[in-house]
């Protein structure tokens, strides 16, 4: 188990609807049986619609929630014992999908502050954390600012420092790009790449934007709280039908592709970006 | 309008009052409160004032920010005003207009109660302003410490306080975006008798509410995600400590007040 | 019939040390039947235009005309603008407040001054519209998916029957079904209804396949205003804004360079497919 970052067994989270008298009227399961692995260092993108299941697992790897059946060990901890919970958080960092509501802080130091300050870090080294975690993030010239006053992207990106700040092997954003415009989203990811590939942090990104996904080591697509597929990110998009049976979008090159596919074009399985999609199409002649 | 509140809206700029402990600055608004209604006559006035004034300068904050928070008390100021300078007996009656009454003893009560609250206000104005909300419950955590051993919860209170004064302004802003949705519905939050009014704020008190317990709801969870498990073992990116300029601010405290008391007896 | 802005200037704060131009000199005509799709990065007076075409926001300068009468003359009557005029805000799932969804649809009709019978039939109608069931009626507007509270939402503002329907980024937060859902439904409206639709959109890829006419919107200034296809030649200018035409012009673009004689103005996928088919085609034939 010792690559391994996040692991899941036959996860099941189940939670209870109670009518007016509060009795048990229904029982959902918004998570159902999923086994997953993510190797330290890799970047993996869960992907699928809203309620099908991908927050409640991600809320899985932070021990926010904790699996009513199965197992989820985050780095070879079960989540469920009391004992590793501040480890396991600590660990495996999380940032949520609206930057205003999770920035505690009201200046921008001291919220990224806020995770080391927590964790009892000794002031001295605070201060270290803080600085270099706003620089990987590209946001030290604002650490005086008001987070009022910072654009959405920015924000997220003060978000992410935040967990940066603690030191984790694992970061999980639970759809950090859904509120932002395209150039906070493109902001947000780039941040995100960077630490994957530069400070080597494992990453769990959890989006429906499919140009979000196109870098990850492995896609994971979620429907009905199931795990329905898992591959290489060319793996997954060379099955435009079933992303689209599951209402998921495709990168606008692969979708043309497709469909010059469809017409008889000869083009080869999986692309991805449009500069493959122009390569290929000259390969033709 | 609702924007209009300066309380708990933090100024950045470069100034020694910026850099001063919080603590102390706490201490010195809750003594130029307690100096303002010391204060007697033309003389202990004029000494608040020249304090005061001298303060504002110190803070590089600009002069128009401290006024507006005294929008949002114009109706207790008119109302304290008008009480005070209908309702005070005296010995001279200035003016008498059918049964009321201005009477010297009225005019200089009513003169004397608008300036201490106008001055406490902006007294307070230029702590908040000039104070980051952090500093403030720290310096707030840090004096009521004692208070921890009788079982007060300070640091949560800290905490609440810190937290409550982060999300003023988003609140203040959606409270701006759901009223302008619902006007674009055609509700109208301006005309009508108070019941009325009071029946036409459902629109947008439903919303707001259901809002801040979302976010109140997306904060803990945030909180908690980031290790966050109350005031046991929290160390402090900022712990407070005393420099030389603290002492010299509560020396010039003491002094104030020290001149203060000493008017106040000599006249 | 068109509602006509006449070099409208919108200042924040004016006189104070935070004054900002938001809108400059903005001379624009929204015709009847037209989708416009409005785009801009944050910040670049959007928002605040479309604001001032329900008459929310005052402009600090200039006139506007809804049916060639000055919104701002002595007299008129804002309210009845308002119903015309229908704005649906970011996120207006965030407004609902009534027990259950009829009612709070029944909100905008009974502000308008009908009676509780007429204001339902026009709620039950605008709820059909954005294909929102009987079952749906009596539900808590709070119990929905995000999708249909803000389909809810949106219906709150057609059970006012508007002439003109502007959208501020319908379709932010939602999953690419919610997206397209509502999406569809407003186009459908368009073409049955015969409602004018200003869209407010950052996705290009959306606004190009949807809108029949693009305003861009940089700085408080309208940069552009034309059919998406003139609009995205101009793609570099786009990108020097901070905005992006479609990835398909860029795809074209790339492949004419190539030396494939294809449409560099197709802005849809059916389009590009169409070009890119035909300049295969014709290469065979070579």
């Amino acid at each position: 188990m010792k690559n391994e970052m996040v692991q899941a067994h036959g996860l099941v989270y189940e939670y209870k609807k109670y009518d007016e008298e509060g009795r048990e009227a229904d029982v959902t399961r918004a998570v159902d049986q999923v086994t997953l692995q993510v190797q330290k260092g890799d970047f993996v993108a869960i992907l699928g619609h809203n309620g099908s299941g991908k927050s409640t697992l991600a809320k899985h790897m932070n021990a926010i929630l904790t699996p009513t059946g199965g197992t989820m060990w985050v780095d070879g901890k079960d989540t469920r014992e009391e004992a590793h919970l501040w480890e396991i958080r600590q660990s495996a960092g999380m940032v949520f999908q609206n930057p205003d509501n999770q920035i505690i802080g009201t200046i921008v130091e001291e919220d990224v502050g806020f995770g080391p300050e927590n964790m009892g870090v000794p002031t001295k080294e605070i201060w270290e954390r803080v600085e270099e975690s706003l620089k990987a993030v590209n946001m030290l010239k604002y650490r005086h600012h008001s987070p009022n006053k910072l654009s959405g992207g920015q924000k997220q990106r003060v978000a992410i420092a935040g967990v940066v700040a603690m030191h984790p092997k694992c970061i999980v954003l639970d759809e950090p790009t859904a509120m932002l415009d395209p150039n906070g989203r493109k902001e947000v990811i780039r941040a995100v790449r960077a630490l994957n590939q530069v400070e080597e942090i494992t990453v769990i990104l959890i989006t429906h934007y499919m140009e979000e996904v196109i870098y990850a080591d492995k896609v994971v697509v979620m429907d009905r709280g199931k795990v329905v597929m898992e591959g290489t990110p060319r793996e997954i998009f060379s099955r435009v039908d079933k992303l689209k049976a599951y209402r998921l979008d495709v990168p606008q090159a692969t979708l043309l592709a497709y469909e010059l596919k469809k017409a008889g074009v000869d083009l080869p399985d999986g692309i991805l970006t449009r500069e493959e999609l122009v390569e290929a199409l000259c390969q033709l002649n | 309008m609702i924007r209009d509140i300066t309380l708990g809206q933090y100024y950045p700029a470069d100034s020694i009052l910026h850099k001063l402990d919080p603590r102390v600055k706490l201490s010195a608004t809750l003594a130029f409160i307690a100096a303002l209604f010391v204060a007697k006559g033309w003389p202990g006035y004029l000494a608040a004032t020249v304090f005061l004034a001298m303060v504002i300068k110190l803070s590089k904050v600009p002069f128009s920010f401290m006024v507006r928070g005294l929008k949002a008390i114009v109706m207790i100021l008119m109302i304290t005003v008008v009480f005070n300078l209908f309702l005070t007996p005296g010995d001279r009656i200035l003016v008498q207009i059918w049964k009321l009454r201005i009477t010297d003893v009225g005019l200089r009560t009513a003169v004397f109660m608008a300036i201490r609250l106008i001055y406490l206000i902006v007294g307070s104005s230029v702590m908040t302003l000039t104070t980051t909300p952090n500093d403030l419950t720290d310096g707030l955590e840090r004096l009521m410490g004692p208070l921890k051993k009788m079982r007060v919860p300070v640091h949560e209170v800290a905490m609440m306080m810190s937290i409550a004064l982060r999300f003023i302004p988003i609140l203040l802003e959606e409270t701006d975006k759901i009223m302008k949705a619902q006007i674009a519905r055609g509700a109208d939050f301006e005309n009508g008798n108070l019941m009325q009014k009071a029946k036409n704020l459902v629109p947008l008190l439903v919303p707001l509410f259901i809002s801040a317990f979302r976010r109140a709801n997306d904060l803990a969870m945030a909180m908690e995600a980031r290790c966050y498990h109350g005031g046991e073992g929290r160390t402090k990116m900022k712990p407070l400590m005393y420099v030389k300029r603290d002492y010299a601010a509560y020396g010039a405290v003491v002094l104030f007040l020290a001149v203060m008391i000493t008017l106040r007896i000599v006249l | 019939m068109s509602i006509k802005l006449d070099h409208v200037n919108y200042v924040y704060g004016q006189g104070t040390a935070y004054e900002i131009h938001a809108l400059k000199d903005i001379c624009l005509e929204l015709r009847k039947g037209e989708f416009v799709g409005l785009i801009g990065h944050t910040g670049s007076g959007k928002s605040t235009l479309v604001q001032h075409l329900n008459g929310l926001v005052k402009a600090t300068e200039g006139h506007i005309y809804f049916h060639g009468e000055d919104i701002y003359g002595a007299g008129y009557d804002m309210r009845r603008l308002r119903s015309k005029v229908g704005l649906v805000f970011q996120y207006p799932e965030h407004q609902l407040f009534e027990v259950d969804v009829l009612s709070d649809v029944c909100f905008g009709p009974k502000n308008q001054g009908l009676s509780r019978e007429e204001a339902e039939k026009k709620a039950k109608e605008a709820l059909t519209m954005v294909g929102l069931g009987e079952e749906f009626y009596y539900q808590s507007p709070f119990e929905l998916s995000g999708g249909q509270k803000r389909r809810a939402a949106i219906a709150g503002v057609l059970a006012m029957e508007p002439e003109i329907l502007v959208l501020d980024e319908p379709t932010a937060g939602l999953d690419p079904k919610g997206r397209d859902e509502i999406l569809d439904q407003i186009s459908l409206l368009h073409q049955e209804k015969k409602i004018t639709i200003v869209l407010v959109s950052h996705s290009m890829e959306d606004v190009a396949k949807y809108a029949e006419r693009i305003v861009v919107m940089n700085q408080g200034e309208v940069l552009f205003d034309d059919t998406p296809r003139e609009v995205f030649c101009h793609y570099k200018e786009l990108e020097q804004v901070g905005l992006a035409a479609p990835q398909v012009t860029y795809i074209m673009h790339a492949l004419r360079e190539r030396g494939f004689s294809v449409d560099e103005d197709a802005t849809t996928i059916e389009e590009a497919r169409d070009t890119i088919l035909d300049a295969l085609r014709s290469k065979e034939h070579n």
